[in-house]
């Protein structure tokens, strides 16, 4: 990046660093923060729409409806989240070739497992194999963001469907009692009040979310535990850079990252927590009216 | 080759006993079953006794945390947040490299060579690693029942003339932990699930001894079929998780048993809160 880190042999000390840490393959290291940040940033609203959608359905007075929403919060209870982490992935990719295949190659008669192997025709590949590495790489960031919202998604469910059941019933049928009909009564009076009944389950939620983050890696997607991995490692002379295994750094680096994010989120919760109580027909509202009168 | 067989084959594999090479060119159900089955060993092996003796860690660190000397509040503060704020999968990444830096052939302490080799193999490294973090999330818990045991005991215990050991033995710990245990439950089944993390993470799986998810993905990666090995794996822990909770049920209705009225059901709303 600099001129004279041209020739790194020659560096000594504070100079080294300097240039060590700004080599091609850091940089990309510090952008895989961002590539974590992004995830986080798009699936926390996914995972709250389809939590939504999963309180609303488990809610709903149409039966099968209802059993797909008690599936999908019940789904993530009782079983392990890597577990699903392995498998969505897997299971969509599959899922969605096969599709393809069926449409787009129809003439083939040929099962589609044979044996130990899953064979499609090869227009339909996803992504189509002339296609290029970024797609790739795309795609496999894409697919982790379905399966984190899928897992995320049921815990959010679970946690809005406790706060739409924690909403004072005698508010709902009043508001019936005014002749509203159901859809009035959740638009109106449910779905305002339950996200302060909601917002202790979604703070975790977002904790557990920003925890669950290094499971990227094991979906093959180049993140920062990849990186730190992959840069720690012992490099040896013919390196331009050559250091022993540096690994533990590299995850104290990780570890400190974590935590920093850890504390800013309790901090903006917590800030977010009193906003939202305010005016509220619960203990804390009440504690605060009484020492703001 | 008969079911039975394959059980005799590969019920203990994940122990080492048995068949030494995994199945090349089978993967029956039978196989899956008993192969992931095996697998739980481990899975049970790491809950049981990082829960154990995490449960006393935890005693202890939720009291230092509500002492009022300040040397024994901050570092259990410290430790709490440190491991309850970053994921577990670092955790394990950063104890494995950590535990590998320490000289193989052994510390000297006065004169006795104390091996440290055994420390980067899984059953000890990540049991470490599982015990301090479930210490952590169990310390907070009971550091909030133990905030939320009612005054009016206290002071009743102070009117008997208990003091010290004599008062947390009898009044402290059993209202603390009665408190503590809905939330604690949870907690045994989130660490439960997170022993399937161990073998993806920085410890190794030597001769291929894994737990339950590391077959899974073995068996994954091998038919290229996520469709079977998967729910065999999430049947097991949905089984082992019910019986996690009659147990914890069980011990609650003890804990509970001398309360007058209707004794309080264990409501478990798992994997919500951690």
């Amino acid at each position: 990046m600099f001129a004279n880190c041209a020739d790194p042999k020659t560096l000594e000390g504070l100079n080294w660093l300097l240039c060590y840490l700004t080599t091609g393959k850091q940089l990309l290291f510090y952008q895989s923060f961002l590539t974590v940040l992004t995830l986080i940033a798009i699936t926390a609203p996914i995972a709250l729409a389809f939590g939504f959608g999963g309180a609303l359905a488990a809610r709903s007075h149409v039966a099968p409806l209802r059993w797909v929403g008690k599936g999908y919060t019940a789904m993530v209870r009782g079983v392990p989240d890597i577990v699903f982490f392995l498998f969505v992935p897997v299971a969509l990719d599959q899922g969605l070739e096969w599709i393809r295949h069926k449409t787009l190659c129809p003439e083939w008669t040929a099962p589609v497992r044979q044996g130990a192997d899953f064979v499609v025709c090869a227009a339909a590949k996803l992504p189509l194999s002339s296609s290029p590495q970024a797609v790739h790489e795309f795609y496999g960031f894409v697919l982790a963001i379905i399966a984190f919202s899928v897992v995320f998604g049921a815990f959010a469910a679970n946690v809005l469907y406790g706060a739409m059941q924690a909403v004072p019933q005698p508010q709902l049928e009043t508001a019936e009692a005014y002749g509203m009909s159901r859809r009035q009564v959740s638009r109106r009076i449910l779905i305002p009040q339950m996200w302060v009944y909601a917002l202790p389950g979604l703070s975790n939620l977002w904790m557990i979310l920003i925890k669950a983050t290094p499971l990227l890696f094991l979906l093959g997607v180049a993140d920062i535990v990849y990186w730190a991995r992959e840069l720690g490692a012992r490099k040896s002379q013919i390196y331009d850079f050559p250091h022993p295994d540096w690994r533990l750094w590299y995850f104290l680096v990780l570890l400190v990252f974590y935590l920093l994010m850890t504390k800013v989120s309790e901090v903006v919760l917590r800030r977010v927590t009193t906003r939202l109580t305010r005016g509220q027909a619960t203990m804390a509202g009440e504690a605060m009216r009484k020492a703001g009168a | 080759m008969s079911c039975g067989q394959i059980i005799l084959d590969y019920g203990l594999r994940a122990v080492g006993i048995g068949a030494q090479l995994l199945p090349r060119s089978e993967f029956t159900l039978c196989h899956q079953f008993t192969l992931i089955g095996s697998g739980l060993i481990w899975n049970v092996y790491f809950a049981v006794l990082a829960l154990t003796f995490g449960f006393f860690a935890a005693t202890g660190l939720a009291l230092a945390k509500a002492s009022r000397t300040r040397w024994l509040r901050k570092p259990a503060e410290w430790f709490i947040f440190a491991f309850r704020g970053s994921p577990l999968f670092i955790q394990f990444f950063l104890a494995y490299e950590a535990l590998v830096m320490l000289p193989r052939a052994g510390i000297d302490i006065f004169g006795l060579t104390v091996a440290t080799s055994w420390l980067t193999k899984a059953w000890a490294g990540a049991l470490i690693v599982l015990f301090l973090n479930t210490a952590a999330y169990s310390a907070e818990i009971f550091y909030g029942a133990l905030m939320a045991v009612p005054k009016g005991d206290i002071e009743a215990a102070d009117a008997y003339g208990m003091t010290g050991w004599t008062r947390f033995r009898r009044v402290l710990w059993p209202t603390m932990l009665r408190l503590a245990w809905p939330s604690y439950t949870n907690e045994a089944i989130f660490l439960f699930h997170a022993t399937t993390l161990v073998f993806f993470s920085g410890f190794p799986s030597f001769q291929q001894k894994g737990d339950a998810l590391y077959y899974a993905k073995f068996f994954a990666d091998k038919t290229f079929n996520p469709f079977v090995p998967y729910p065999i794996t999430a049947f097991y822990f949905v089984l082992l998780t019910l019986a996690l909770i009659a147990l914890f049920g069980w011990v609650n209705r003890r804990l509970n048993r001398h309360l007058p009225g209707a004794r309080p059901r264990l409501r478990i709303r798992p994997q919500i809160i951690r």
